[in-house]
């Protein structure tokens, strides 16, 4: 890192964990989660707002991780897809919704999913048995290459018919 | 695409922002960055110093004052989307609001941050104009108030002086009996409109036309109202000639065009939209059902 | 080891019910979720961009912000003197570092213009704007970003070819200083007697086509990791590709390595799309900055530079004629296509090829003729993107047909069923040859049938009251249709290696390249099939050279047919020596042993059992140990499935759409597709690529456009003007299968991957075109905007 660089100490908690670190105050959040907190789970796909690979939930609602800078988050809460299996067993422990999203073939690449996955959470967190147009424009914020969306509109709301929600 | 160097100021106060915005060299203020982080990431801006507002305390939140509902700048979209008091007493701000971007853009977008972008096809800029919004802007010297029409300078350009920020937007709701209208046309869901328009109507007790707003976003440099459209509504008993009149009016405003969209068909959506908006608020204002609908994808609402 | 089976086998599955009531695992054909899908739904697949490496260096490149130019003069100084720079390479200092400062040509020609190919980084000469010109190695992208600002240029810009037609055009500018035109290859395609059946014919149309496909736009985009290692000599390189055999060798004759010291490795792949079927500069720039600087170097793309830099397919114009009888029996098809190759041709001509080749498709055509332009811009250069010219040609043939049906008041469906290749006249001979040199011959397939299923569906004599209800409501609602056939499974051949370990650890090698299609789990399918495991028994390595020898990686729809039976041959020998090696150490016959569960066990007894790890354990060989008689070392098996013919799959789309005249939005009501794809190894999985491959397809025929205007810049470059459709714009997509195994591999598969796009901007287009029958307004585009349809509707009420 050059020296030059502008730095800040932020401190917040990541998926229950607390963090104290010092980030370049130019990288953003998604940046930052991947390259400092090696949480490669959040991907970007276009740095500038529209593709939504890079979503994740800032105290507890769904954002852009390219449009948010890293020291802007700090005292935030910050959940990534890494913390959505939490508390399942075995190597395909999965939480209702990623279990849901392989029952119904609701992901190719997997490139995207991440961000679905998190603003999903957040939508089933607020509205646990949503319609197919509620889900559709949920996500209507995401870009999708392989599926067509219509195996993760189905995952979503086969998750929402769940009792214990989205995740 | 990574952001060029700059230096990150959080000031907590207002007070503080501003000394900061006065003496820092090539300052820039952030707001909820749904704007300004894409023009960083593609390097097209390369401000020294960036200031955000998001911690500066007193900026958020919806209130009544009044006859007014004033609504801080640092006010998320979300905010005002799920706001009762929005919903009752400004319902075409609770329709338009859904227009605005995605959810997940929502949850930090600001109403502030969308006033001082001044995209000519933004709804929350349409929203103001359209309801005559009085803009609250803190200075070195002081707050001074600014109506929408002037504020609304010229395209993507706020009539803000160096060294100030804009504190809060002030509504004063129409009647309660009020009919709105909020259509907008986009190639896809959450995309910038190609051209929206709003309808605000009053009715009085002889069934006229006593009040009416209409206003144009994406078909000029800023949002318009279209005065030759209220007046051929207003003091009538609005009917079907009159809305083609109006209508006819919408379409024919100077419209910009661009290879991807010509001036014509900016028009010709702006008479369509116009038309299909209309009734929509005359029921309204009428007593009819007054729930919103989820925009549909092909913009009309239908 | 090799084994080449010839065409025709159908292998019928090895599973029967045994007399203890033990039914045989059957996973070929089931629903089996994806065994790659737990890491990924967690967060931790790993991308290119995700491998973690000590102390790495990070790359930036500075790309022309011109379409042309001369390069007069460029200072790095200023770049190389930033803190946190440590290299900054032009085209001068990377040529040190290579054997040729040139790409090599990705399919070899003997036609082609000579000098096409682009460069690793352009010296004296910029050509289309996001050619990369020098490269900054830093401690940090974003450093590597500051100092491409600090990187002086002076160009001198020079005329500019923006079109096909423009290229063609006496006294136009020339592309490349270094092209001798701008006409790239010229070549014309056909058979029949065109001249005589168009003499003869009582009808002929003429129809003037434009077609645009824009980009591939997977959601990760490319991306280069490479580590050297001096002790060795050797050099590890990982990237985001379609190939990594055919990257491997590139960077082998680009770095002057040997093969077996070049290992290439793509890791998962977050679409493809076709765009990462290159090798592209930047593969080659990357490992050698590597070598040269002794520290590991990344280059991850971004979606900027994704808009310029990966491939794209855009343009192509068609003047075509139609040549029929009184019942609209096609008698002949002429015509010619200019096609917009950009500003070189970093892999050949089979993009125009195939669009050429293709556009008879589904029908009977006793005379065909296309003349080829391929026409050099100064834009991006173009490779096929998903479909691959089929879309296109699809386009143009389903175009003329409703011209036909128009003109001659026949029923739409009539025109096509009156012209479809008959099942009767299977295999059906296409009067062309492909690539390879072989006569194209349909091996099979229904497609009457496939169109009749379409059309219940869709409730196709159904529509014309819901059309005429719709109207009298002041709606206009529109149904359209199109027939497709794709050659897949392109040869000529994929590897496939299954071994067993001692510890009885199953792995599956191959060289096709899994981009997210579930590859991995249908081959650990057919592999289980034979080997009776669990599909989470199966390691499945794609696209490592450093694991295979042979590979020809992911693209034309081929990988489950040539992979599939690769490893279907394996798993059939691995199988059957095991059996073989049981029958010796168990003293039982073969054919009253069964594989269950990674175990050999006697069918009467399944307390007799060996497991395939002591199999294997036997197998690797003691000192001075005999094999058992008859037995090869070793319980692994190569399949290498050859083969230059192509399993044809089908397909008819149907759909119904609302066109609103008041704004020129177009709202898919229903869309339903029938598919013959052969034998389905997983019909979800095929169902999921059928969806993509749809959406893809709407993309092309409503929203996305890659922009350039009269200069050759791209007005197109974020998704905010790039239009992919999201999930708001998509309807419900009925899919249904109909399936004819393929004689022309051993598990009856045809290819799928692009089979769901080719067919669907036609039948779009077909039914915007019938929603606006009131109007008769023509549709002869792709993609279609509203501002068009507006446009159309205006012109025809003015006349």
């Amino acid at each position: 890192m050059n020296a030059d660089e502008a730095m800040r100490e932020i401190t917040l908690a990541v998926n229950g964990k607390t963090h104290t670190c010092k980030v370049a105050e130019r990288i953003n959040l998604a940046d930052f989660l991947r390259q400092d907190l090696q949480l490669t789970g959040t991907h970007v796909g276009c740095e500038h707002g529209v593709c939504g690979a890079c979503t994740v939930l800032v105290d507890g609602v769904s954002a852009r991780g390219c449009l948010m800078l890293a020291v802007q988050a700090d005292g935030c809460r910050v959940e990534t897809v890494e913390s959505l299996a939490a508390g399942t067993q075995g190597a395909a422990g999965l939480g209702p919704l990623q279990a849901a999203f392989r029952d119904r073939h609701a992901l190719q690449c997997g490139y995207c999913t991440p961000g679905i996955l998190m603003s999903l959470t957040e939508l089933l967190r607020d509205e646990p048995s949503p319609d197919e147009e509620a889900v559709r424009l949920v996500l209507s914020g995401h870009l999708c290459r392989c599926t067509g969306y219509q195996n993760i509109v189905a995952a979503a709301l086969q998750a929402a018919t769940k009792p214990a929600g989205g995740a | 695409m990574k952001a060029p160097p700059f230096r990150y100021h959080a000031p907590r106060t207002l007070d503080e922002a501003l000394s900061m915005a006065a003496t820092l060299p090539s300052p820039r203020l952030l707001a909820g960055g749904q704007s300004l982080m894409p023009m960083l990431n593609f390097r097209l801006l390369a401000p020294e110093n960036l200031i955000d507002l998001n911690r500066v305390e007193g900026l958020s939140g919806i209130r009544e004052s009044g006859d007014a509902v004033v609504i801080g700048a640092m006010t998320r979209q979300r905010e005002i989307e799920f706001s009762a008091l929005v919903k009752a007493r400004l319902p075409l701000l609770a329709e338009a609001i859904q227009w605005v971007g995605h959810r997940q853009t929502r949850n930090r977008g600001t109403i502030g941050g969308s006033l001082c972008h001044l995209d000519p096809s933004a709804e929350q800029p349409m929203v103001a104009m359209a309801m005559e919004a009085t803009l609250s802007i803190a200075g070195p010297g002081g707050r001074r108030d600014l109506p929408m029409r002037a504020f609304a300078l010229d395209l993507m350009t706020p009539a803000l002086e160096d060294g100030e920020i804009l504190a809060e937007v002030r509504f004063t709701p129409w009647a309660a009996s009020h009919g709105w209208a909020f259509l907008e046309f986009a190639r896809r869901h959450g995309d910038y409109a190609i051209v929206a328009v709003a309808v605000l109507i009053e009715l009085g007790a002889d069934g006229t036309a006593s009040r009416v707003s209409i206003t144009l976003g994406g078909v000029a440099a800023t949002a318009v109202r279209v005065a030759d459209a209220e007046a051929a509504l207003l003091g009538t008993i609005v009917s079907p000639s009159d809305i083609d009149a109006a209508a006819a009016c919408c379409g024919s405003v100077d419209a910009l065009g661009d290879p991807q969209v010509p001036g014509w068909y900016r028009q010709r959506l702006a008479r369509t939209l116009c038309a299909r908006a209309i009734p929509i608020a005359l029921a309204r204002a009428a007593g009819g059902p007054a729930s919103v609908r989820h925009p549909g994808n092909d913009g009309t609402n239908r | 080891m090799d084994t080449i089976v010839p065409s025709g086998q159908v292998v019928e599955p090895a599973a029967a019910t045994s007399g203890d009531g033990y039914t045989a695992r059957r996973m070929f054909g089931t629903r089996a979720p994806r065994i790659e899908d737990p890491a990924l739904l967690r967060g931790e697949g790993r991308y290119l961009d995700d491998i973690r490496m000590p102390d790495p260096l990070h790359a930036a490149f500075l790309r022309s912000p011109h379409a042309h130019a001369r390069v007069v003069r460029i200072d790095l100084a200023a770049a190389r003197a930033l803190p946190g720079v440590v290299a900054v390479f032009d085209a001068q200092a990377i040529a040190r570092e290579l054997t040729s400062l040139r790409m090599p040509l990705g399919f070899p020609s003997a036609t082609l213009q000579k000098d096409i190919t682009p460069w690793v980084l352009s010296c004296t000469e910029v050509a289309f704007v996001g050619e990369a010109m020098a490269m900054v190695v830093a401690e940090s992208r974003a450093i590597a970003e500051d100092a491409l600002a600090l990187i002086e240029v002076d160009f001198e810009p020079l005329p500019v070819v923006h079109d096909c037609h423009q290229a063609l055009d006496a006294g136009a500018p020339v592309v490349r200083s270094d092209a001798a035109s701008n006409i790239a290859e010229r070549l014309q395609v056909g058979f029949g007697e065109v001249d005589t059946a168009f003499a003869g014919a009582p009808h002929v149309f003429s129809e003037s086509l434009f077609v645009h496909r824009g980009a591939a736009h997977p959601m990760e985009g490319r991306g280069v990791l490479a580590r050297y290692d001096p002790v060795e000599d050797a050099i590890t390189v990982w990237t985001s590709t379609q190939m990594a055999h055919e990257v491997m060798h590139s960077i082998s004759a680009m770095l002057g390595m040997d093969q077996h010291n070049v290992r290439v490795i793509a890791p998962d792949v977050g679409g493809g799309f076709g765009c990462k079927y290159l090798t592209y500069p930047e593969e080659v720039a990357i490992p050698a900055a590597a070598r040269c600087l002794g520290r590991p170097v990344k280059w991850v793309e971004d979606r900027a530079e994704h808009f310029v830099s990966a491939i794209h397919e855009r343009d192509q114009y068609w003047d075509v004629d139609i040549a029929v009888d009184a019942r609209g029996t096609i008698l002949g098809v002429s015509g010619r296509l200019l096609h917009d190759q950009g500003a070189y041709t970093p892999q050949g001509i089979n993009l125009p090829y195939n669009a050429a080749t293709s556009v008879t498709g589904p029908y009977r055509v006793p005379a065909y003729r296309m003349d080829v332009i391929i026409c050099q811009t100064n834009k991006t250069p173009v490779i096929p993107v998903r479909g691959a010219g089929y879309p296109q040609a699809a386009f143009v043939m389903e175009r003329l047909l409703d011209r036909v049906a128009r003109e001659l008041a026949i029923d739409r469906a009539d025109v096509r069923s009156r012209n479809l290749i008959p099942a009767e006249k299977m295999p059906y001979d296409k009067g062309l040859t492909n690539r390879a040199g072989v006569r194209s011959i349909v091996d099979g397939g229904d497609y009457a049938r496939t169109q009749s299923e379409a059309l219940a569906r869709i409730d196709y004599a159904g529509f014309p009251a819901r059309q005429r209800d719709a109207r009298a409501r002041g709606r206009y609602l529109g149904l359209g249709l199109a027939n497709a056939v794709k050659a897949t499974s392109r040869g000529p051949f994929e590897s496939a290696v299954i071994r067993v370990s001692p510890l009885g650890r199953i792995d599956l090698y191959t060289g096709a390249l899994a981009m997210g299609q579930g590859l991995a789990t249908a081959l650990a399918q057919i592999a289980a099939e034979q080997l009776d495991v669990p599909l989470d028994m199966i390691h499945v390595t794609c696209g490592d050279t450093g694991r295979v020898s042979l590979g020809m990686g992911g693209f034309a729809s081929r990988q489950t047919v040539m992979a599939g039976s690769s490893v279907h041959l394996a798993a059939v020998e691995v199988r059957n020596k095991a059996l073989k090696v049981g029958e010796q150490l168990l003293g039982v016959p073969m054919d009253a042993l069964r594989l269950r569960d990674g175990r050999v066990e006697s069918v009467a007894d399944s307390g007799r059992f060996v497991t395939l790890g002591d199999i294997a354990r036997k197998l690797k060989g003691a000192p001075g140990y005999s094999l058992p008689p008859g037995i090869t070392p070793g319980l692994e098996a190569t399949g290498l499935f050859q083969t230059n013919s192509q399993a044809h799959a089908n397909a008819c789309h149907a759909c119904e759409v609302e066109v609103d005249p008041g704004t020129g939005a177009v709202r898919i009501l229903r869309y339903v597709a029938v598919h013959d794809s052969g034998r389905l190894v997983n019909p979800t999985m095929a169902e999921g690529q059928i969806h993509g491959g749809i959406v893809h397809g709407i993309g092309n025929a409503l929203f996305e456009k890659m922009g350039y205007d009269d200069e050759a810049q791209p007005v197109t470059g974020t998704f905010a003007d790039y239009l992919l459709p999201t999930a708001t714009e998509i309807p419900h997509i009925e899919v249904v299968f109909i399936e004819t195994p393929s004689p022309t591999n051993p598990i009856g598969v045809k290819g799928i991957g692009e089979a769901g796009t080719i067919p669907v901007a036609p039948t779009i287009v077909s039914a915007i075109e019938d929603a606006l029958s009131p109007w008769n307004v023509h549709l002869a585009e792709a993609p279609v905007s509203p501002v068009r349809l507006l446009e159309l509707i205006d012109a025809a009420t003015a006349t």
